[in-house]
């Protein structure tokens, strides 16, 4: 790891202010992407804001079934959550299945977001669940927060101060794993909110998470799993690599779909 | 006594293991200490023009960049094989030198160039980065089979077509004339994937030179610290054995890949020397990816050929080997005589030949992993017997059955001369605890749940106990396959055990304390061993091959007879009896009959005080032995592996797993068991999950668990493990080794369950999700076609 300067601010304010001063930082939560990285020499930030020590960014809160969950609550947080449990179970059950248990208390959703691996679970749930991240500067609704691998609207120095799911009438998460990583190969997040069905894929787009209309079509027509065997799932665009090949991703899309819309 | 052989004593090390006390190499500190980093190759394949350091140097806190020229001027010898084969048209082997740092080209993708030293590890590892490298770049051979196409880039201009040999055993005469007869003939091709060993430490080591003394210590991650200090000294030309102490404190795990001295460790050393510190470099996961000695990477065509009573008559092998970009301790062996020595396998095969050619690649060097050729040779084996079972529609229990060897001793066509064995018994055990008879009523209920269920068998033997010393000698191998041990009894009693056998996972302190204990009835507690340090032990060859059990062990046993029969002297002197007449249990030495008696702790009271020794006798009670077996012992059995496959997805869930082995006789059954577990697991990692993959130019695509995937506890299932005993005479315990059986069995149970479910042989390893699924696709396609 190159030399680098660590702050733990106690407030926003302060980790704007550190992040504003710096000539290249970068927000540090879980730490579990980011300092993997810089032990790598593939990123070398001058300095690095810790932000778990801002309690305003931590926490889970319902009201009126809209669930609002803080950048630097973990995946046990949110796994273990009861609040979480009653208002959208699926999300404690996609929580739990992110990594194993040392990645699930260290890693949170904000850096999780923040990151937008493509392989990575919540964005599955955020899309489809048409949530809102909240930062410090703004609101941005999910459909204008992913932008391709790797890649979202987060402006330099902005931070996820939480996200706010809406209230479901329903919500399944299921996952592919890949082998290696355990990351999701493919995972499919089917929603009902206000009324429209919403289906979300991770872990299979060359540009990350992605809504699939065919499927929304498909289910907004008839909200069962076979309604899912007629519709057009092409391979443009996926991810290929040891682990799947475009087809295969196609296929388990397909597959997960089924499952997720089974146990919905 | 309870804690004897045969006792399920918990191990002695776990307290130490669990509580997080271990003390491995990276945990020690020296005085002096700074830290070595490595500049690698980016490049599969390149000349190396210039390196310019300056950068590096110059930053605070940096001591030295050293590079190959200077080592070589130096002296320190290249890395060598410790054991020459001999091609089929009598010339010896070619194999291209391997310098520990690069000189003039590089040849696979992590091979080191220059050592940085630096006051810490992070600036060692930025100034390795600072460190300008002028390479050109050159085409790279990457593939098993391709590096021997006319056209290949050649890897080492001495080792033309990348052929380093073409080695053959059997005779090739009878086979082809058995396979023309034959009423059936099963062929298949096959790929034995290369593995990342992925040890749990990587490898770590510190090099200490005294200057005034001029002499050094390595601490090192090693499985045979004899065998490193021998090399460093008589090859590499580091130090005198004399002046060079090596110490492998606990090692966690090594599975092969620790026998070896690396380029990393052989220049430690040096460096240590040439800047005045003691150096110390811990691997991180991605150099162990890169750089540790991978497994296996075997392309096969295989072809057997059956009687009309499905007696098999003959079987022709033609095997390539991939041993990488340079030619690593053990690499010669592992295709050869510790796999064309296997090709018989559990059956009485008439006719056998084998061709292997050992290639060069520009990929990472290739050596022994564990079980070493041995799963190779069991994978195909099993691979084609099972498949003829299905072309012959014959039950592939019975196939086995009726080929297997029966009558031992037994003299295969491939030198090996098995000892004991009964390979019925454990087919019958395993069949019953797999409870084959149920299998098609299980079948049938999968089915419904739309899953398809599969049954494999593997039967196996295994040589273990890599020996005889003058036999290995006679075949090629540098060193002897012996094993030494002393045994102290002090004054008070207790012992120390000091063994030549490394213990990194294998639960030595434990095992080899059983014997003491049972021996002379004392407790476990009260025997130490000591083990993996050059200054304590006088010399052993260390622990691969499952011979820490058959050699080891008996060494120890050999030193016990003299230390009890020198008890027996002072005992029958002290209690004026004579030594037939004397009974030692329970931690005394009786006389039977009577009620006289020494306890244990007065035996070596007389044997130190020398007070009233029988006359002539020397004080002390210490006794070594070096022990070199008359043949390997043959480990075997048979795994029964059933599965469902999701035929929607391709996942294969390993619903059962039956492994009947005979290892002689057990000396702590939960210590085999665990082997047994591990080695399983790591043959289900090779079968499902593992899979070492390059680029076309050479590139690794699985350097990090994002892309490597071991097996985690939720991929196996819980195992049934049961033992038959046939004992062998090849030792002194009857013993034979259990650390390479599990690894060894396994890959084909597990493939042969597979197929069986998908109803396609089509399938290579790793069986993946997506091999599993793309193999139902083309059968698919496969039956829509016709
Ligand atoms: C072994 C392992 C297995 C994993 N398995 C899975 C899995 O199965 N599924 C899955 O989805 N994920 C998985 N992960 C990812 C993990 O769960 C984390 O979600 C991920 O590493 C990022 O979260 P973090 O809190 O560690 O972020 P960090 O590493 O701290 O930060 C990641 C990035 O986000 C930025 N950032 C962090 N917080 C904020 C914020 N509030 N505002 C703005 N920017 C921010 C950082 O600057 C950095 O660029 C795995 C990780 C590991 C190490």
């Amino acid at each position: 790891m190159y030399p680098t300067k660590y702050h733990k601010p106690d407030s926003l304010e302060a980790a704007s202010a550190a992040m504003a001063a710096a000539e290249d930082g970068k927000i540090l939560a879980g730490g579990h992407t980011l300092l993997p990285t810089m032990k790598q020499h593939l990123a070398a930030p001058s300095d690095v804001v810790d932000i778990r020590g801002i309690a305003a960014l931590h926490g889970i809160s319902e009201r009126g079934g809209a669930l609002t969950i803080g950048a630097t609550t973990t995946h046990a947080e949110v796994a273990n959550s009861a609040v979480v449990a009653a208002a959208c179970p699926a999300l404690c059950c996609l929580a739990a299945g992110i990594g194993d248990p040392a990645v699930r208390h260290v890693g949170t959703i904000g850096g999780s977001l923040a990151n937008n691996d493509p392989a990575a679970d919540y964005p599955a749930a955020v899309l489809a669940l048409n949530a809102m991240v909240i930062t410090n500067r703004r609101d941005i609704p999910a459909e204008d927060f992913f932008d391709g691998m790797f890649t979202t609207t987060l402006e330099d120095g902005e931070i996820i101060k939480a996200i706010r799911f809406p209230a479901s009438e329903c919500g399944s998460y299921s996952k592919f794993p890949n082998p290696a990583s355990r990351y999701a190969m493919v995972g499919v997040y089917v929603a009902r909110v206000d009324g429209r069905v919403r289906v979300a894929v991770t872990g299979a787009g060359e540009d990350g998470v992605f809504r699939h209309d065919g499927m929304e079509a498909a289910l907004s027509a008839e909200f069962a799993p076979d309604a899912l065997d007629s519709v057009e799932i092409s391979d443009d665009g996926l991810l290929s690599d040891l682990h799947g090949t475009a087809e295969y991703r196609a296929h388990l899309i397909r597959v997960i779909a089924k499952r997720s819309v089974a146990t919905c | 006594m309870s804690d004897g052989i045969g006792a399920r004593v918990k191990r002695k090390e776990d307290k130490r293991f669990i509580t997080g006390k271990g003390k491995y190499t990276d945990d020690l500190r020296q005085e002096n200490q700074a830290y070595a980093a490595f500049v690698r190759s980016p490049h599969a394949h390149a000349k190396l023009l210039g390196i310019n350091a300056s950068e590096a140097l110059a930053m605070d806190g940096v001591i030295a960049v050293l590079e190959g020229g200077e080592l070589n001027a130096d002296g320190i010898g290249n890395i060598i094989t410790g054991w020459a084969i001999t091609s089929k048209d009598g010339e010896p082997m070619k194999c291209g030198a391997w310098s520990a740092l690069a000189v003039e080209k590089v040849r696979y993708v992590g091979d080191a160039v220059a050592i940085v030293v630096a006051e810490t590890q992070a600036l060692a590892r930025i100034a390795a980065e600072a460190v300008e490298v002028d390479y050109e770049e050159l085409p790279a051979s990457v593939s098993t089979a391709g590096t021997l196409e006319p056209g290949a880039p050649q890897v080492h201009d001495n080792v033309p077509g990348n052929l380093i040999y073409d080695w053959e055993i059997g005779d090739e005469a009878s086979t082809d004339a058995n396979i023309a007869a034959a009423a059936h003939v099963t062929e298949i091709d096959l790929v034995n994937n290369r593995l990342s060993p992925n040890a749990m430490e990587p490898r770590s080591a510190i090099a200490i030179h005294d200057e005034a003394e001029d002499h050094y210590t390595l601490y090192t991650t090693s499985q045979n610290p004899h065998v490193a200090r021998l090399l460093l000294s008589a090859f590499y030309n580091v130090a005198p054995e004399h002046k060079l102490r090596v110490i492998a404190p606990d090692v966690g795990g090594g599975f092969g890949s620790k026998i070896y001295v690396y380029p990393e460790e052989l220049s430690c050393l040096w460096a240590s020397m040439k800047t005045g510190r003691s150096i110390k470099w811990t691997s991180d996961r991605s150099e162990a990816f890169l750089t540790d000695a991978h497994g296996r990477d075997n392309v096969t065509n295989i072809k057997m050929g059956f009687d009309e009573n499905n007696r098999i008559t003959a079987l022709k092998i033609h095997n390539t080997a991939n041993l990488g970009a340079y030619v690593s301790l053990f690499a010669t062996v592992t295709p050869t005589y510790l796999h064309g020595t296997n090709y018989s396998g559990v059956y009485d095969i008439p006719a056998i030949y084998g061709n292997v050619k050992a290639v060069h690649t520009n990929t990472t060097p290739v050596d022994a992993y564990r079980g070493a050729g041995r799963p190779e040779a069991t994978y195909m084996l099993e691979r084609v017997v099972e498949t003829a079972a299905r072309e012959l529609g014959v039950d592939p229990g019975e196939l086995r059955r009726i080929n297997y060897i029966k009558d031992f001793p037994y003299q295969t066509q491939v030198i090996l001369n098995y000892d004991t064995g009964d390979y019925v018994a454990t087919l019958d055990m395993a069949r019953a605890s797999a409870d084959v008879a149920g299998f098609p009523a299980r079948k049938a209920e999968a089915a419904a749940r739309g899953k398809l269920r599969g049954l494999g068998y593997a039967s196996f033997v295994e040589a273990s106990g890599i020996a005889p010393s003058a036999a290995v000698g006679s075949l090629g191998a540098g060193v002897g396959l012996w094993e030494s041990a002393e045994v102290r009894v002090n004054p008070v009693g207790t012992i120390e055990i000091l063994t030549g056998s490394h213990s990194h996972g294998q639960s030595h302190e434990t095992t080899f304390a059983q014997l003491a204990s049972d021996r002379f009835g004392i407790p476990i507690d009260n025997v130490q061993i000591v083990h993996g340090d050059t200054d304590k032990v006088q010399f052993g060859m260390g622990t691969y091959g499952s011979r820490s059990g058959p050699v080891g062990m008996s060494a120890v046993m050999r030193a016990l007879d003299k230390v009890e029969a020198k008890v027996r002297k002072i005992a029958a002197h002290t209690l004026e009896a004579s030594e037939d007449d004397l009974v030692i249990e329970n931690g005394e030495v009786k006389v039977a009959g009577t009620d006289k008696k020494m306890a244990w702790h007065e035996v070596g009271l007389a044997a130190y005080t020398g007070h009233n020794l029988p006359p002539d006798m020397e004080p002390g009670l210490k006794e070594g032995a070096f022990f070199d077996p008359v043949n390997f012992a043959f480990p075997a059995g048979t795994f029964i592996c059933e599965v469902e496959v999701d035929p929607e997805t391709g996942v294969t869930d390993i619903v059962q797993f039956v492994a009947a082995d005979d290892f002689g006789t057990i000396i702590n059954p939960m210590v085999v068991e665990g082997q047994v577990h591990g080695g399983v697991t790591q043959g289900i990692g090779q079968a499902m999950l593992e899979g070492v993959v390059y680029d076309e130019d050479g590139q690794l695509l699985t350097g990090s668990y994002m892309d490597y995937a071991m097996p985690r506890a939720a991929d196996v299932p819980s195992f049934v493990v049961e033992h038959g005993c046939t004992p062998t005479p090849n030792n002194p315990l009857g013993i034979k080794g259990c650390g390479e059986a599990g690894a060894i069995g396994s890959p084909p149970a597990l493939i042969n369950a597979i197929t069986d479910a998908i109803g396609s042989n089509d399938l290579q390893m790793p069986a993946t999700p997506l091999a599993v699924w793309q193999a139902l696709q083309a059968a698919k396609s496969a039956v829509a076609a016709e």
